[in-house]
């Protein structure tokens, strides 16, 4: 049976994972290829780095982490943040990603979205999408930008269908509202795109414990879910995690599997 | 021992290759049939439209290539679309394809749940196959895939894992292994695949 997929997301800044910290800015938590490494041990399913470099030689040195999580860590892994052209992609998928995430630039300009599928196949460009609650909207949500800073007037249901339809085989929804509250996940947004698109639909924003996986999966609908803090400060471990959600009846991949007597 | 890795342009080989690196196994990497002539062991893998993989097999002569070695008994490892597309044919544009083992790839109906499978599953294997030698029961490997290989004959299966339906996700024919599953992507439990292929025999 196709089992729930937990992924740890890394904000990558200058070669290192970073955290936004209210009034203090970035700070370093650690090195992303030693981090990625730790999680695939403890059995995480995927990873996914995001790029919030600013200056041209940050690029680099991210295509260089990369390449180093490439040759350490053998499950997929997905590299977002400032991808806005063909050859951004390919650069990351060269270095051995399996997936490239866009967002914002895909909202200004979807083409990125259908030119990337063409070249790289549905399977390697994954829509990532920040959605607030907004009732004048059809389906209740608001596409925003820039990290929620800049409100689309596109209704999150209505653009998750449009990318679908461009060649989007994976979308990440990222809950502006749930968004490093560690409250929850927003179930009804999750559910809302889960439900209506055919591709695996990834939930983002506000897991503060393992029970709020369980939640995502059994009733937003979920194919995957997203986590960041709750890892990377080791409340808990991947592991951890997935034995609560394995205890909840919810098909999940173990890594300490012990053959059978 | 030399082990070639076929490129015929059907996706990225990256992942391959990092994955032969980190196991100690040296290779090329080649799309030209003299060098697959000489090999010792391939992998063929290959992600993307079925159809659109043979006329590139096609145009530099690999079809041909490939169909040799088999029949020489060149021990072969394909992966993902390289499962596919070595059946007679596929639903995917109605290809022809290299008949290395009876059968054909067929299309996931929409009733199995969302298409492309794409995800961790746990896989069935056959008892005691030399594939999957020193993996735990139950194994989960990583899939991403809308077609899945429909051998002609069950004796061809090695491995079924569930998706709506049970469906094959390993074959074997003579001596061509092929899973449908990604081997480079799927943790540890991938890399002994890996291993047991490039150490048999």
């Amino acid at each position: 049976m196709l089992q729930k997929r937990v992924i740890v997301c890394l904000d990558v800044r200058d070669g290192k994972t970073t955290k936004g910290v209210r009034f203090e800015g970035n700070i370093d938590i650690g090195d992303p290829v030693e981090m990625a490494r730790a999680y695939y041990e403890q059995g995480v399913d995927e990873l996914v780095f995001y790029d919030i470099t600013a200056s041209s030689e940050g690029r680099g040195i991210m295509i260089d982490v990369v390449r180093r999580v490439a040759e350490q860590i053998f499950i997929p892994f997905c590299v977002g943040g400032g991808i806005a052209t063909i050859d951004d992609m390919r650069a990351v998928l060269l270095a051995g990603a399996e997936k490239v995430s866009v967002n914002s630039q895909a909202v200004r300009n979807p083409r990125i979205i259908s030119e990337g599928a063409r070249r790289f196949g549905n399977q390697a460009i994954v829509l990532g999408m920040d959605a607030l609650a907004d009732p004048q909207m059809p389906s209740g949500y608001r596409v925003v930008i820039n990290g929620g800073r800049v409100k689309t007037d596109r209704d999150a249901l209505e653009w998750a269908r449009e990318a679908e339809q461009l060649g989007a085989g994976e979308i990440v929804v990222n809950s502006i509202d749930a968004d490093g509250t560690r409250d929850g996940y927003e179930l009804d947004v999750t559910r809302t795109i889960a439900t209506g698109v055919g591709v695996p639909v990834v939930a983002s924003g506000g897991a503060g414990v393992p029970a709020h996986l369980v939640d995502v999966f059994e009733r937003g609908a979920a194919d995957a879910a997203l986590v960041a803090s709750m890892v990377h400060y080791g409340d808990y471990t991947v592991a951890a995690i997935k034995d609560v959600i394995a205890a909840a009846g919810i098909p999940v991949r173990r890594v300490d599997q012990r053959p059978a007597v | 021992m030399k082990t070639v890795v076929v490129d015929y342009q059907a996706g990225n080989l990256r992942s391959v290759e990092t994955a032969l690196l980190h196991i100690g196994v040296e290779h090329e990497i080649t799309s030209d049939p003299d060098r697959l002539a000489r090999a010792q062991r391939i992998v063929f893998p290959g992600v993307g439209d079925g159809a659109h993989a043979m006329r590139l097999l096609a145009e530099r002569e690999l079809d041909e290539a490939l169909k040799d070695r088999h029949a020489a008994g060149v021990p072969i490892l394909g992966i993902c679309l390289g499962c596919q597309i070595v059946l007679e044919s596929t639903e995917e544009g109605g290809a022809s394809c290299l008949g290395l083992v009876p059968g054909t790839a067929r299309r996931f109906p929409p009733e199995c749940g969302k298409v492309p499978h794409m995800g961790w599953n746990s896989v069935r294997t056959r008892p005691g196959h030399w594939l999957f030698s020193g993996l735990p029961a139950g194994s989960s490997f990583y899939f991403v895939h809308s077609y899945y290989p429909a051998p002609a004959r069950a004796a061809d299966a090695i491995a079924w894992c569930e998706y709506g339906f049970e469906f094959v996700a390993a074959i074997e024919r003579g001596s061509l292994v092929a899973t449908q599953f990604h081997p480079e992507k799927s943790g540890e439990a991938g890399l002994q695949v890996l291993r047991n292929f490039l150490e048999a025999r």
